[in-house]
């Protein structure tokens, strides 16, 4: 019966092709603006690191004196912390991995010496990243805790800075020059992006985007007084010989790997026994009981990585939306009870209401069907501008399959739903009424 | 024209008329929305920032590797610089309005207080940094040759730095010292900082978030090494901008010691402003093409559901062309039933946009819907729904009148 309805909706909509085309459109248009801006938001919302993300935790400590004036517009300085309350979690603290980290930018001078030297991007971390993060190895591997203690000069490279620099990845155990410094390469990393970068300073302007160029020893880059690139804010007068190490300044990121429930009470009461140590001592003036260990994702959706922009965009694209179904449901419901007639003649040789419907429901459904594909290449259209924009979170704009599915189903879905109401009162046409017509 | 037959007619056809009023209401509830946000950005797009914009240049230089004496080195480039025909001033700054560095500090009334009355961002200018910005300075005075002190990387452990005088934004000024002339007032920003000006509009390097902080800024006189800061080049005919950035790039190439001297980083005041504005202006576009194409939506429904009208009615338009109506009357039948159908969508559609307007003030800190928006927004509609019926009714008005003998 639905091949006969199908054929039926085909010859229907050939008899008016401005109207099938105006709703094909409406339909489209909608939907590409929607799905446009709802993969946006899903690439910004993702989870960075789906086989870990539930066992990997950010804790939360507010080493802020009392009079620290709150909701300022320049962030909360707490969300990254001091060089000595994270090494105090990295030395004390038992979690199946931990690792403390920021970023910086380091002058990277190339193997020739003809070639002139480059600005990249890279982290300073701790032993653990790798494993905790499974940062996956072309060659070599990281460095070890010990040789964190012993402010080792290693480095593990990124894919393409060691392409741009050997030429090659094949390079452990070459030398690298960055800044002044000379570093023994040990490893070199395969491709590695998790979008969002949730390991980073978030709300900055690099949540989204570029991969680390190099990984040194944190030990190292705090010795050697590399500067730090993200948010470093201080609170009291220190010595600015020794900002990195004072008590007063944050500008570290801190990860933990939990496994077991168990650990992550565990951890918990560690960090509140920690912090309420620090209280005691003088040095926390705020409450201990602020302390907070945020799993992954929330601690995402704590950092509000969707700028406002794109909400307001979203919000857009689903009024867009709406106001194009509002515009089917009323096409639809010209075009249906406009067959009134032919309605009448089913009914009257036997077709019951229920019949009408289905027939008038895969009519909807087809110009859903026709709509979705037109969204999903107005929506590749809408994603391919996006991506020139300059935004960080642009270049991820990028479609998956799930996003592609649920494109159509939307519009089918959507169509459907709008063609309901037409074809609920197109079905309920009294086959008497119409005949006498015809 | 009697408008009880068309009311009539409409009250048979419940949810027709309900559906092409809401998608109006719609319509209009996010047109006008849409064209406020765009007024906001385009105001924001243009929004000055108290500089001779239209003869700034800057270029930025990194240094390689260490460098004994900066300080030494960024002297001998200002004088260069400043040698360069075309320039009229030159001097270097902390942070670039639109760049992406960007300082911060608490400014306390009393030495002793214990929460900062204000955070607000500080410039570092060295000498002739006030005229290179092109600053106005409309209370008290600019700063002194000597009051310009050699960059320090810790300013408090030299007594001597403890009492440098700062210069206010006007908007500042008055936000700390409201109705009262802040020139020599002192604040504490490092140590003791007398205000020994006020100029008339300075503003921080990011337009973030709520305009009113917008232009508050403080100036202190710094002399930085190139490390620390970005050149600034006053030029005196803007149509030598690029010219005098060429010049100045090969000039700190060829000075000094090795360093990093990109033609990324060299730019006129003015690419800085369009590209710091891109967002905002892809977003207008972007709000400009959603009305549009929501205003085309809106006029095939309206084109959709009057065909669908008027073929329903061809018979009772027949018999009212048979009793004598004029074809005028019957486009004016339809042309009325439409402006009455768009007038209700605009009704509705003015709650609406006022209420989504709450719920974006809410949400987004965002002002409140201009009244002057509503209107703009009725009239769009009214030309639209008009534009978009007179097709149908022309179509509605070519019936017969032949046509009422038929039966069907």
């Amino acid at each position: 019966m639905i091949g006969y309805y199908f054929r039926l909706a085909l010859r229907s909509l050939r008899r008016t092709p401005v109207m099938t085309a105006l709703m094909v459109c409406a339909i489209g248009l909608g939907i590409g603006a929607s799905m446009t801006m709802l993969t946006v938001l899903h690439v910004m919302t993702q989870d960075p690191i789906p086989e870990k993300s539930g066992g990997l935790f950010y804790p939360h400590l507010d080493p802020l004196p009392l009079k620290y004036p709150d909701g300022g517009r320049w962030g909360n300085p707490s969300n990254n912390f001091t060089y000595p309350d994270a090494m105090a979690l990295l030395t004390h603290g038992k979690a199946t991995h931990q690792a403390a980290m920021a970023g910086g930018r380091l002058l990277v001078w190339p193997t020739k010496a003809v070639a002139r030297p480059n600005y990249y991007e890279g982290r300073f971390t701790t032993a653990d990243f790798f494993a905790m993060f499974q940062v996956p190895f072309e060659h070599g591997q990281g460095w070890t805790a010990h040789e964190d203690d012993e402010h080792a000069r290693v480095a593990v490279l990124g894919h393409d800075l060691a392409v741009k620099l050997y030429g090659t990845t094949d390079v452990v155990g070459r030398t690298v020059r960055l800044k002044d410094t000379l570093f023994r390469v040990v490893g070199v990393t395969a491709p590695w992006s998790p979008q969002p970068r949730f390991y980073a300073d978030l709300g900055s302007s690099d949540s989204f985007g570029q991969s680390d160029a190099f990984f040194l020893p944190l030990s190292v880059a705090v010795e050697l007084r590399f500067d730090i690139s993200g948010n470093q804010s201080s609170w009291a007068e220190s010595d600015m010989e020794d900002v990195l190490k004072s008590p007063s300044s944050s500008w570290l990121q801190f990860w933990v790997e939990l496994d077991t429930p168990q650990q992550v009470a565990d951890y918990t009461r560690f960090l509140h026994d920690y912090a309420a140590q620090q209280h005691a001592s003088g040095r926390f003036e705020r409450d201990p009981e602020t302390v907070r260990l945020y799993p992954l994702m929330d601690w995402l959706a704590y950092r509000k990585l969707v700028p406002s922009e794109v909400q307001l965009q979203l919000w857009l694209a689903l009024g867009f939306l709406l106001v194009c179904l509002v515009n089917i449901i009323a096409l639809l419901l010209a075009k249906f009870l406009r067959r009134g007639n032919e309605i009448g003649v089913r009914r009257a040789l036997g077709a019951r209401g229920r019949d009408i419907l289905v027939q008038l429901g895969t009519e909807a459904a087809l110009i859903g069907l026709s709509g979705g594909l037109l969204g999903i290449a107005l929506s590749q259209l809408g994603l391919w501008s996006v991506r020139q924009r300059p935004d960080d979170y642009a270049r991820i704009a990028q479609m998956d399959a799930p996003m592609l599915f649920s494109t159509v189903t939307l519009a089918v879905v959507a169509t459907l739903l709008s063609g309901l109401l037409p074809a609920w009162r197109a079905s309920r046409i009294s086959p008497a009424l119409q005949i006498k017509g015809v | 024209m009697e408008l009880r037959p068309i009311l009539s007619t409409l009250r048979r056809h419940k949810i027709a008329t309900t559906l092409i009023v809401l998608e109006i209401a719609f319509s209009c509830a996010v047109v006008c929305n849409a064209l406020f946000l765009i007024g906001q950005r385009l105001e924001r797009i243009q929004r000055p920032t108290g500089l001779d914009e239209s003869h700034l240049v800057e270029l930025h230089v990194s240094g390689i590797g260490k460098d004994s004496d900066a300080l030494a080195v960024t002297r001998d480039d200002l004088s260069a610089l400043r040698a360069i025909p075309g320039v009229r001033a030159a001097s270097i700054i902390n942070q670039t309005v639109f760049g992406s560095n960007f300082g911060v500090s608490g400014i306390s009334l009393r030495p002793d207080q214990d929460k900062p009355t204000a955070t607000e961002t500080r410039y570092l200018g060295g000498t002739q940094v006030i005229e290179t910005l092109g600053l106005r300075v409309v209370s008290g005075r600019p700063f002194n040759a000597n009051e310009f002190t050699d960059f320090q990387t810790n300013p408090t452990s030299t007594p001597e730095s403890s009492s440098t005088p700062v210069i206010l934004s006007q908007a500042l000024a008055e936000r700390l010292f409201p109705g009262q002339n802040a020139v020599g007032k002192t604040l504490y920003i490092d140590g003791t900082n007398p205000v020994v000006g006020v100029v008339d509009r300075l503003v921080q390097p990011r337009d973030n978030g709520r305009s009113a902080q917008y232009d508050y800024a403080v100036l202190m006189p710094s002399n930085l090494p190139y490390s620390r800061g970005t050149y600034l080049l006053r030029v005196a005919d803007p149509a030598q901008r690029q010219a005098i950035l060429k010049t100045a790039l090969q000039t700190l190439r060829t000075h000094g010691p090795t360093r990093l001297v990109s033609s990324d980083d060299a730019r006129t005041l003015e690419q800085a402003r369009h590209s710091y504005y891109d967002d905002d202006r892809t977003m207008a576009w972007l709000l400009v093409t959603v009305c549009v194409v929501l205003l085309l939506v809106t006029a095939g429904g309206i084109v959709g559901l009057t065909s669908f009208w008027v073929q329903q009615r061809t018979r009772q338009i027949g018999i009212r062309r048979a009793l004598g109506a004029s074809k005028r009357q019957i486009l004016n039948y339809f042309q009325t039933e439409n402006l009455m159908l768009v007038s209700a969508g605009i009704a509705l559609g003015m709650l609406l946009a006022y209420a989504i307007n709450q719920l974006l003030m809410s949400k987004y800190e965002l002002p409140r819907l201009p009244l002057m928006y509503l209107p703009v927004g009725a009239v769009l509609l009214w030309a639209l729904g008009q534009v978009a019926v007179f097709w149908p009714a022309r179509k509605a008005a070519a019936v017969p009148p032949a046509i009422a003998t038929r039966s069907a």
